[in-house]
């Protein structure tokens, strides 16, 4: 039944606010992203991989999950999706910068996320290891009864890799909550997708036996849509579900990749076109939900909060050399 | 206290953990039905098909669910079939497992198990024999442990389990039914890390780990009636090494002769040697011997060939000698 008095994103379930604080956090991502790679060119790191072109569809996702209770298994550039699900700004810019104060003290390569307080999951660099760590958290719940799902992410190229079938397989026997979201922006580093997968991703599920879910990667509540229902099969039982997010990575691979030795300037201004931040934003300029005045304050808030962020974690010291020998095994200082 | 076969004992082991902690289940392929070699016989009946878990043929998914799982809270034994079947799961062995406290800077740990039986038992090819612990060792973050008696199966098993970091548990499959030995009824660990003299002697020592051992013990004694008096310890524990241990065994006698199946070039041997030459050179009387099976990729399938592979008492007993008249 429909019901025309209400904006899309109210049938969805979600109300005003949170559709005004997804935009938020679009745009902080955005942001982040934008000055990490200036602090990089600017010499003060070392590295910086981004994740612009992707933020609509993690934070779409993240608002179709439930914070500290399920479990987040990003991918290296999922900085929208674990700023979604508890991390700041500040957090981020203290891992960009490799200060001590960081939660993983400086040891990881930026974009190698974990966070225990919020349920996100301990990553690595070796791309898709954490397909089968998502299925043993899965199962887990089920062991214990909990009504939780995983949420793993990985990138078209990443696919490929044994990892997410044998943890797809795993998880499709046993009918575990954990759902699979494949974010292809098209390119694995310098690989288009066409030269990177045969077939369609999205259809490999069917092998698996369980559904498989392409959606507009640039389409917040199309994305959010597709994981509150999987996340609602996966807690009735009925198993996992792979979605396919289509976008497009704007920028390089990382700040060490010149991406125009493997694709055009207009194939690249073509997509900034379909940026689903832009979109989103109409969107919630047509249903009423932000006008221009508050626009323009949620703009500078997040400006400010960018700012603060970058200046605190330039400021901060770099983790004790020593520290380097902590944390090997538990004895040497942990749990 | 009742005499167990080290088969008994690891599944004793297993199970009495099991039984004290909800969070312990054991995962791997087969293991419902006992699995291939009946480490797991009879436990699905007394837990349940969820706590002895029969996956898919996917030693990296067996690993890295475990690896999942025990960052949630659980405490899984994954099973790997056969020791020769453990490289599709190496990169979560060691790019996840080894890494998880390290590079999260303590705010996640991994505390699994995984039980790999290894080694050389009659008629097992190359496929069906291999020691690839020297793989492993020399990764930080891993703990390797590698008994040789039914005392220390159960006892390093409930250790493993009870630790919070990730141990990869050496089977020697040839221990299964030919080593047995008390076991007590009551609860007990096995120290990780720590080495075991198993025979007091002031000629030379040996140092070896797993069925080695017996080998090494069974050479002791006849060469005892030669009147050469053998000192053996057992390292127990792989890594971390026990180097006091060592530092001890070494300095009784000055001729160290290290034995173990696992390839001679990279072996555990090579470390043991470089660590005896780097402390305590100035005492040992006779260069540090190695005895192993050759370097060829591994053991052949027929007996001749296995048999001419394999250390044995007599052909250890030979090297033995050496040393002490060296």
């Amino acid at each position: 039944m429909s019901t025309p008095h209400l904006a899309k994103h109210q049938q969805l379930g979600l109300t005003d606010a949170q559709v005004l604080s997804m935009y938020t956090l679009m745009l902080t991502a955005r942001k982040f992203d934008e000055r990490a790679t200036l602090i990089q060119r600017s010499g003060k790191t070392a590295f910086h991989i981004s994740s612009i072109g992707q933020e609509t569809a993690q934070v779409a996702a993240a608002f179709a999950l439930e914070k500290q209770h399920d479990y987040f298994l990003p991918y290296y550039r999922d900085y929208a999706l674990v700023l979604s699900v508890g991390m700041t700004v500040r957090e981020l810019m203290l891992a960009t910068f490799l200060k001590g104060e960081d939660i993983n003290g400086g040891r990881q390569m930026p974009g190698h996320f974990g966070y225990r307080k919020h349920h996100i999951v301990t990553g690595s660099s070796p791309v898709s290891t954490q397909v089968p760590h998502a299925v043993g958290i899965a199962l887990a719940a089920v062991m214990k009864q909990e009504d939780r799902v995983a949420f793993v992410t990985f990138g078209e190229g990443s696919s490929n890799q044994g990892d997410v079938h044998e943890g797809f397989n795993f998880a499709g026997i046993f009918k575990l909550p954990v759902i699979f979201m494949c974010e292809n922006n098209q390119y694995a580093i310098s690989i288009p997708a066409h030269r990177q997968v045969a077939g369609r991703i999205v259809d490999r599920a069917a092998g698996y036996g369980f559904p498989g879910v392409r959606v507009d990667g640039n389409d917040a509540l199309e994305v959010y849509g597709a994981v509150k229902e999987a996340r609602n099969r996966a807690l009735r039982g009925a198993g996992p579900t792979l979605i396919e997010a289509m976008m497009y990575r704007i920028p390089p691979h990382s700040t060490a990749d010149d991406d125009m030795q493997y694709r055009t300037r207009d194939e690249v201004e073509y997509h900034k076109e379909q940026d689903g931040i832009e979109s989103f934003r109409r969107y919630l300029f047509e249903c009423g939900v932000l006008n221009e005045e508050l626009d323009r304050s949620v703009n500078e808030d997040v400006m400010r909060e960018v700012n603060e962020a970058a200046k605190y974690a330039d400021k901060a010291p770099y983790p004790e050399p020593e520290s380097a020998l902590r944390h090997v095994y538990a004895k040497d200082g942990g749990a | 206290m009742a005499i167990l076969t080290y088969l008994e004992a690891i599944r004793a082991g297993m199970s009495e953990e099991m039984q004290r902690d909800e969070g312990v289940f054991v995962l791997g392929e087969d293991v419902g039905k006992g699995g291939v070699l009946n480490a797991t016989k009879g436990m699905r009946d007394r837990f349940g098909e969820r706590r002895v878990l029969d996956t898919p043929l996917s030693e990296s998914a067996i690993v890295g669910v475990a690896i999942g799982a025990a960052m949630v809270g659980m405490r899984p034994i994954a099973e790997i079939q056969f020791a020769d079947f453990i490289f599709p799961a190496t990169n979560q062995i060691i790019s996840e497992a080894a890494k998880i406290r390290y590079r999260s800077n303590n705010d996640w740990f991994c505390p699994i198990v995984i039980r790999v039986p290894y080694g050389a038992t009659g008629g097992g090819g190359l496929y069906h024999s291999q020691c690839p612990e020297s793989v492993f060792f020399g990764t930080p973050g891993l703990k390797i442990v590698a008994p040789s008696t039914a005392y220390d199966a159960k006892g390093l098993l409930k250790a493993s389990v009870r630790d919070d970091d990730p141990v990869l548990y050496f089977e020697h499959k040839k221990c299964y039914l030919y080593i047995s030995d008390d076991v007590p009824d009551e609860d007990y660990t096995v120290p990780i890390g720590k080495a075991a003299v198993k025979r007091e002697g002031d000629d030379i020592t040996v140092i070896a780990y797993g069925m080695a051992v017996h080998l090494a013990l069974k050479a002791a004694e006849q060469l005892e009636k030669e009147g050469i008096s053998v000192h053996v310890l057992d390292l127990r524990t792989l890594h971390p090494l026990d180097q006091s241990a060592i530092f001890e065994a070494t300095a009784k006698t000055g001729r160290i002769l290290i034995v173990h199946e696992d390839n001679k070039t990279g072996g555990i041997g090579a470390e043991i040697a470089a660590i005896i030459a780097e402390h305590l050179l100035y005492q040992l009387d006779a260069p540090i011997l190695r005895f192993c099976p050759p370097d060829v990729p591994a053991v052949g399938m027929a007996p001749t060939l296995e048999k001419f592979f394999l250390p044995n008492v007599d052909t250890l007993k030979e090297a033995m000698r050496r040393l002490a008249e060296m």
